[in-house]
């Protein structure tokens, strides 16, 4: 059992906030495995999700307490230590991060895609084209986009943006991946073709995903924890928390007690 | 009762839309008919020296293009500051604040205080002073578009951009300002359109000039201040070339107005 991260008596305090939205949260991500994270609204599951790859110091102020390590080369860094813009792009880059909406640029498909190859230090045109075809047929979308791939990406379906988004987000090879409830915008076609790629993609990367849907959690992920405002109320094994959970409150949100 | 206050009310409306209009399309009607039977092949191809408009036309086109080199690229960038930067900032609403004010400033005393502080100086009008106001002018009017047009994107774009490992700059140069091209082009047109036709900010600043001149650093001609002044003129010739002037200007803005308006429809 090797962890990619690990967080450690995490505490996240939004600006001017009286209170800390995550309290005391110890949780770890573990290597080639899916982590699922559910719980009723506002019990701080994106949060946590946006505190992996520090998304949130887009907006000053946030406090963190505790620690958040990331396995780097072998060793292990608190990434809650990184002041500079420089370690954050590169932790960016081993962390990447699929939305709820998908996200397509206003450009090309393939220059989505190749968007975020430039800034990990890729220049010969040559790699780049071939970074981005094996990036969309880790997405399953190769086939289908292979012909146009100079058009733009706003005029895909829904389904197929936020498949080039994961194209997009797999292309730099980070080790980690946040999805934030990824399928929420999708019908269910897409949202099963998403899933698949999910499940697959954990060959290659740690997967942590947030979702409002129990069925989907149950069905991809490998770890589920529930979390509940703020607290992290248990973790444990997919299958131990949908069929044997230890706490009341689990057993009362997953049978759609409450919540 | 109150049927008859709604019946009264909205014959009044429709008075104060019709009293609008009526005046609107007299000016227009008066100045296609005044403006169409002076304009003649020789006013395109003649300086006002020769009873000509060329060097106006030329000169009018110069000072505003010259405005947007100075203006659109100060007010974007305040903009982007305004709305991607100035986060949490009690700076921000202050500036936005003040560049609105600066959008209702009368034109006049933008030409004075350009006056004062460049053709002072410099000791005699000028094409750049010209410029100049009407660059102050037209700040306002992008800053508030740029920063409006960059607000309606979506904060998720910011962080995908972010999430890929994109410095900040790159993710507002790359993506988000792409995403706002289209509302961001329609505002510059529109103040492109607003600035084309003043004269009150040049009558003190780019002065006037009969002559066809490229320099700038001169007096320089301009279609509206030439107005202004030939409109005065006891020769009936001057004042039909005025004319001419006037209904050229019109259709000019119209039709960027209208350009503007297609840019944003194409896109919607």
């Amino acid at each position: 059992m090797k962890n990619v991260m690990e967080i450690k008596d995490f505490y996240f305090t939004y600006p001017k906030a009286p209170k800390p939205t995550l309290k005391n949260i110890n949780l770890n991500i573990e290597e080639n495995k899916i982590t699922a994270l559910i719980g009723p609204s506002g019990c701080g599951k994106s949060t946590l999700l946006r505190s992996l790859n520090r998304i949130q110091d887009l907006y000053p102020g946030n406090k963190y307490d505790g620690e958040i390590l990331l396995k780097i080369n072998d060793k292990m860094e608190n990434i809650l230590e990184y002041k500079k813009e420089n370690k954050l792009i590169e932790l960016r880059q081993r962390v990447g991060m699929i939305f709820q909406k998908p996200t397509p640029f206003p450009m090309s498909i393939f220059d989505n895609v190749a968007y975020g190859l430039k800034f990990a230090g890729i220049k010969s045109k040559s790699e780049i084209e071939g970074r981005v075809e094996k990036a969309l047929q880790g997405a399953a979308l190769w086939s289908e986009v292979k012909d146009r791939l100079k058009e733009s990406a706003l005029g895909m379906s829904g389904g197929q943006q936020q498949r080039l988004c994961i194209a997009r987000a797999i292309a730099v090879e980070p080790e980690v991946l946040l999805f934030d409830e990824p399928t929420s915008a999708l019908d269910p076609i897409s949202t099963a073709a998403i899933e698949e790629l999910v499940v697959e993609l954990k060959e290659r990367v740690s997967i942590a995903i947030v979702t409002h849907n129990m069925q989907q959690a149950s069905r991809i992920s490998d770890y589920t924890a529930f979390m509940y405002l703020g607290d992290l109320v248990e973790f444990g094994e997919t299958e131990q928390i949908f069929l044997n959970p230890k706490e009341k409150q689990t057993e009362d949100y997953i049978t759609g007690r409450f919540g | 009762m109150r049927f008859l206050i709604n019946k009264i009310v909205l014959g009044l409306s429709i008075l104060a839309a019709l009293i609008g209009l009526v005046f609107l399309f007299w000016i227009l009607i008066d100045l296609t008919i005044k403006g169409v039977g002076a304009i003649d092949w020789h006013i395109f191809s003649n300086d006002l020296v020769n009873n000509g408009l060329r060097n106006l036309l030329i000169g009018q086109f110069m000072l505003a293009l010259t405005a947007v080199v100075i203006g659109v690229p100060i007010g974007m960038i305040a903009g982007i500051y305004l709305q991607e930067y100035s986060y949490g900032s009690k700076y921000a609403e202050f500036i936005r604040n003040l560049s609105d004010v600066m959008m209702s400033a009368p034109s006049i005393v933008i030409g004075v205080f350009v006056y004062a502080i460049v053709v002072n100086p410099v000791g005699h009008a000028n094409g750049w002073a010209g410029s100049i106001a009407l660059a102050i002018m037209m700040i306002p009017i992008v800053v508030r578009t740029t920063d409006d047009m960059l607000g309606l994107v979506p904060k998720e774009l910011r962080e995908a951009g972010i999430a890929l490992g994109a410095p900040k700059y790159k993710v507002i140069f790359d993506i988000i300002i792409k995403a706002a091209k289209v509302g961001i082009t329609t505002g510059i047109l529109l103040a492109f359109a607003r600035i084309a036709g003043e004269t009150a900010p040049l009558l003190f600043t780019s002065g006037n000039s009969q002559f066809f001149t490229m320099n700038m650093n001169q007096e320089f001609p301009s279609l509206t201040v030439a107005i202004y002044n030939l409109a005065t003129m006891p020769d009936e010739n001057l004042v039909k070339i005025a004319w001419a002037g006037a209904f050229i200007l019109t259709v000019f803005v119209l039709l960027i107005n209208l350009l503007g308006r297609y840019v944003i429809r194409e896109k919607k």
